[in-house]
């Protein structure tokens, strides 16, 4: 009886010719777009205006030479890459010690801090875009500067931070953390040495999110920067809505914007759906 | 847990400290502000100071004013389309792909790709396919010798052509979070029904889908919050035209503030998407917490 019962799940199972084709398709439709990115980028003009789009041409890289070779791009570029990576770096830090305290220590205010994190996550950007343009501007002299963007990308991505990791921490055996203070340490050292090292995917996890967020705002960095502080995405808006569209070289910028974040989900897509299910799933 | 008084009591304000002074900064002050200033009128290039104290003038204003409504009827418009499209195409796609396909980690990475690129890029990259002169959609609805679509000329299909760039993005967050419930229920509820003779079918209807239904309610919640913090893929699509037709309330918002430069009236318009998103974050609240109750009975 059970014999049977096993064949009848093995079969309902088993992947058929139709579920390969399904799922085929869909990696088509989901490669599809961005491929068409990457080929307009490694076209002439008169390639990608030629009546018929097709992904077999002669590549050049004269999109990327005009783009690169353009010092405002690469200082753009080069502005992207700090804030990104500046504004992740201290979202972790300011996170994974503000989610340890709230699953491991019972304290006054630990609901509101829990309750709040959510609440914070959920902010769309164009609300923040007025009254931090006000602070930064008239309050704070931050406005133009990479420090005030660096600021706000730090402030919007740690609710999301610390509601991530909380799910890690609380996995971590809290005996080990008993042995290292038996054994003399501090709730710092506690932290730093036992707990850190064991959070480690999902530090990995958090930091690919917030990297990916801040390397694409588009909205906040508008209102924030000048000519001189711009991201990548505030340029390539600027570019587009120009009279005569260059195709090659926006998607030649737009292909640079998605490299960071596509080869990031190539390295570690694993911990990224790790972060997406533990992000739908718990919190 | 702490076992020691003294340092340990202080422990925990230190480790959020950091964290607390970021957000108090970049994000509580802000919002305090915005309704400060949404009982004021200001303009960019003066002082906060000077500006003067209207009273409820700005939501008055708003409540009366139709591009506030269209703003509203596209935003749910958009949001619901959606969250619709995207949870039913990724919850039958789940269905159909629960088998033990060979290769589903390179699919799923591969599905994953299209959510990690910039908004902005995905923007620019579905303004290209909808081009009507060169865009490849054209081209290959011209070489099957069908009529061209006004893909974002026509008010009607721009909204639609919106909706679509969204659903390309983002069915796969459904997929993904709903292919890894179904694929963590227990096999014995499903073999139970097996052995009492329900069909395929069945078996789906009444045992699979009730039980992936509460991750389902939470994920598209999700995707309805997301919803409404959509922006960048419609400004570099249509900027919100042809007139009003795609133009979304984060949009509007932009629009009066640094546009029109009604930064008072735009700081009205914010709080109400704010209380909006606030209703809708309770919900998924007490989603996630029937859940949890759920779960906890089992």
């Amino acid at each position: 009886m059970s014999g049977t019962a096993t064949t009848g799940t093995a079969t309902t199972r088993r992947a058929t010719p139709l579920s390969y084709a399904v799922i085929v398709a869909l990696a088509i439709l989901s490669l599809g777009p961005i491929l068409v990115m990457i080929a307009t980028s490694l076209k002439t003009k008169p390639d990608i205006f030629s009546g018929s789009f097709s992904l077999i041409f002669m590549p050049t890289l004269e999109n990327y030479r005009a783009v690169l070779g353009d010092s405002q791009n690469a200082r753009y570029l080069t502005n992207s890459l700090i804030v990104a990576t500046v504004s992740t770096g201290l979202t972790l830090v300011f996170g994974c010690m503000a989610a340890y305290a709230i699953v491991r220590f019972r304290f006054l205010g630990r609901d509101v801090v829990s309750g709040g994190t959510l609440l914070m996550r959920m902010v769309p950007p164009a609300v923040l875009t007025v009254p931090v343009f006000m602070i930064w501007t008239y309050e704070l002299g931050l406005s133009n500067s990479l420090p005030g963007v660096i600021l706000v990308y730090t402030a919007i991505n740690l609710p999301f931070v610390i509601w991530i990791l909380q799910s890690f921490i609380a996995q971590v055996p809290p005996a080990l953390e008993e042995a290292a203070r038996i054994d003399g340490a501090n709730d710092f050292q506690v932290f730093f040495l036992v707990v850190l090292p064991m959070i480690k995917p999902g530090l990995a996890a958090a930091a690919i999110f917030t990297f990916r967020i801040a390397w694409n705002e588009f909205i906040l960095a508008l209102v924030l920067t000048n000519r001189f502080t711009r991201t990548m995405p505030v340029k390539v808006s600027l570019f587009i809505n120009e009279h005569n569209i260059e195709w090659g070289q926006i998607m030649a910028i737009g292909t640079l914007i998605a490299v960071p974040p596509l080869v990031f989900t190539f390295l570690a897509s694993r911990q990224i759906i790790t972060g997406m299910t533990a992000g739908a799933v718990k919190g | 847990m702490p076992s020691r008084q003294g340092l340990n009591r202080a422990t925990p304000y230190l480790f959020l400290a950091p964290a607390a002074a970021v957000a108090l900064v970049g994000l509580v002050y802000p919002m305090l502000r915005s309704v400060w200033l949404s009982f004021h009128e200001w303009s960019i290039g003066t002082p906060p100071e000077s500006a003067r104290f209207v009273g409820l003038e700005n939501y008055r204003w708003l409540l009366a004013d139709d591009s506030f409504w269209i703003s509203v009827g596209v935003t749910i418009t958009f949001a619901t389309a959606v969250v619709v499209l995207e949870v039913v195409l990724g919850v039958a796609l789940a269905l159909v792909l629960d088998r033990d396909l060979r290769g589903t980690s390179l699919f799923r990475t591969i599905f994953i790709l299209p959510m990690m690129i910039a908004p902005i890029v995905v923007g620019l990259i579905w303004r290209f396919l909808y081009n009507e002169q060169f865009g490849p959609l054209s081209q290959a609805l011209k070489a099957l010798g069908l009529p061209g679509i006004p893909w974002l000329s026509s008010p009607d299909m721009a909204l639609v052509s919106v909706i679509i760039a969204d659903v390309w993005q983002w069915t796969p967050f459904i997929f993904i979070l709903a292919l890894a419930a179904l694929q963590g229920l227990p096999a014995s509820a499903i073999e139970a029904a097996r052995i009492d003779g329900a069909t395929r079918w069945q078996t789906t209807l009444y045992i699979k889908l009730p039980l992936i239904a509460p991750v389902i309610a939470v994920a598209a919640l999700l995707r309805l919050i997301d919803a409404f913090k959509v922006l960048e893929v419609i400004y570099i699509l249509t900027e919100g035209g042809p007139g009003l037709s795609t133009e979304i309330l984060s949009l509007h918002i932009y629009k009066t503030a640094f546009v029109s430069q009604q930064l008072g009236r735009a700081s009205a318009l914010s709080n109400l998407l704010l209380l909006i998103v606030l209703v809708l974050t309770v919900l998924l609240v007490l989603a996630r917490s029937l859940r949890e109750g759920r779960a906890g009975k089992e």
